[in-house]
């Protein structure tokens, strides 16, 4: 895919339609949306009204769970993680704007854990970029994008989300 | 006494990020609110069912006091704890310094042990600033409070406190009661309440408790509690250490009650909203009377509870401070 037909909205609708055979499949019933900080919660809150989901969003900001502290310190503009309900037997829906190497859905997954124990997780995600570095794979995706070495891609919003492939400075 | 010159030298990195953290005087608001907005962060995980995170897993901390304080070594072990580090307590002045060990062997010693922070408190002023200045450029180094210069961590636990029951700081006039001529707690409260942005601070207090020249610190000084309480939003109450009985600063326990221990009486003269601190442990009787200290207008149990988050906060971000200068320092760095 190129960046000529990212429509964001376009692959929001397809997300949605993806994500409710997923959870037919699964026999999922009331999950709970759970947005990785700040595009994630972006397109949660989309597919929560997508879904016709009644309860709050959950909000992961997976700062103080890097694997990369040792290398690049912490975060300056960490913001608490807000899950209104206990996780423990919850089916998660997770969302994150891009997976590429696996990382911060591995973190995202271990701070989900220390709510509680949920009964299952659905990864659910705007883009794929490949290069994985771990294994990890989303149950639902947007869009598979190969960038170039040094293109990247950033979801700005929230209202309207937009999707732009920059070469990296 | 150690000196304890232009603190920021040294506990600010070449890209003016908290290496060790040392004492509130100097640091930017940007700085400081980015200690409160850390902090809150961390208080918030208090919903989560495991209290812990990985930020600070594989490190080792290790409280060097110096000086007994039971409250104090308890939040910074369990601030470190809740951060995944591996945490050594040690009680120095009745281990190495009765072997006639030296203060720099001892630091030798333990920097052996591949120790990545120090957590210092000392009854000298300026110690914990010595101790940055002398460890190898990986550890970092967090005042727990040194002599009457600073007790920077007790500060920010309190401005939390204030900006989570407040808001703010500007619209705010804060008093501060008690023994100020001995109280690192108040300097570093000034200090950090300064640079916020406090509409007024007023200390009040007895001649005999009030350092020369503490007007020069941007205070109005008042010797009379119902007068210097008057409209007062917040009110911070210090510690009275019981010697200063015994060594004629002071006439009595009851007599300092009578005129400066915080009762309904007294707190009628401030704002009918203002809230009342305590670093504590509190003096029952003596610095606040029990229907305040447990009562709805107290922030004191809150105090406790942010103390751990502020506490996170400056280890995980002096220990960040490191890691980025580490990396500025590298050969390969951009």
């Amino acid at each position: 895919m190129t960046s000529d037909n990212l429509s964001v909205d376009a692959l929001l609708d397809s997300m949605g339609k993806q994500l409710k055979a997923t959870l037919e499949q699964r026999q999922i019933e009331n999950p709970l949306i759970v947005g990785i900080r700040t595009g994630g919660v972006w397109l949660a809150e989309r597919l929560q009204q997508q879904l016709a989901l009644q309860e709050p969003i959950g909000v992961l900001d997976i700062s103080f769970y890097r694997d990369d502290f040792t290398q690049k310190g912490l975060n300056p503009s960490v913001q608490p993680s807000q899950l209104q309900s206990d996780t423990n037997g919850r089916h998660i829906i997770l969302v994150d704007d891009v997976i590429m190497s696996g990382r911060t859905v591995r973190a995202a997954l271990n701070e989900l854990f220390d709510f509680g124990r949920p009964a299952s997780v659905t990864l659910v995600t705007l883009l794929d970029l490949q290069r994985r570095e771990l294994p990890v794979q989303a149950d639902v995706v947007g869009a598979t994008l190969v960038l170039g070495p040094n293109q990247v891609v950033k979801l700005s919003g929230p209202e309207p989300l937009e999707l732009t492939i920059r070469q990296r400075t | 006494m150690f000196e304890h010159n232009d603190p920021n030298r040294i506990q600010l990195n070449s890209s003016g990020q908290l290496r060790h953290f040392l004492t509130t005087e100097g640091l930017s608001r940007e700085l400081l609110t980015e200690i409160l907005d850390t902090a809150d962060s961390f208080v918030d995980m208090g919903a989560k069912q495991i209290k812990k995170m990985p930020l600070l897993r594989g490190r080792t901390v290790v409280n060097l006091f110096f000086e007994a304080s039971t409250r104090t070594l308890s939040t910074f072990e369990l601030a470190a704890k809740r951060l995944s580090a591996d945490v050594l307590n040690l009680n120095i002045s009745t281990s190495s310094t009765s072997k006639g060990e030296t203060l720099k062997d001892t630091l030798m010693t333990l920097e052996a042990m591949h120790s990545d922070m120090f957590v210092v408190r000392h009854a000298d002023s300026g110690a914990a600033h010595f101790i940055a200045s002398q460890v190898t450029p990986h550890v970092a180094v967090i005042n727990a409070g040194d002599g009457r210069h600073a007790h920077p961590t007790q500060a920010m636990l309190d401005m939390l406190t204030i900006r989570r029951h407040k808001g703010s700081f500007e619209p705010l006039t804060f008093a501060i009661v008690g023994d100020i001529l001995h109280s690192r707690v108040a300097r570093s409260q000034i200090h950090a309440l300064r640079t916020l942005g406090a509409r007024e601070i007023r200390v009040i207090a007895p001649k005999t408790l009030l350092p020369r020249h503490i007007e020069a610190m941007g205070v109005k000084v008042f010797t009379d509690m119902r007068e210097g309480l008057k409209d007062v939003d917040v009110i911070m109450m210090l510690r009275l250490q019981k010697e200063r009985m015994t060594s004629a600063l002071l006439p009595s326990e009851s007599e300092f009650y009578k005129l400066y221990g915080m009762t309904t009486e007294k707190l009628a003269y401030a704002h009918p909203e203002a809230v009342v601190m305590h670093p504590g442990p509190i003096n029952r009787g003596v610095e606040i009377e029990s229907a305040i200290a447990d009562g709805p207008r107290s922030l004191i149990l809150d105090q406790v509870t942010n103390g751990i988050a502020v506490r996170m906060a400056v280890m995980s971000m002096a220990m960040s401070g490191q890691v980025v200068e580490k990396q500025l320092q590298h050969p390969s760095a951009n």
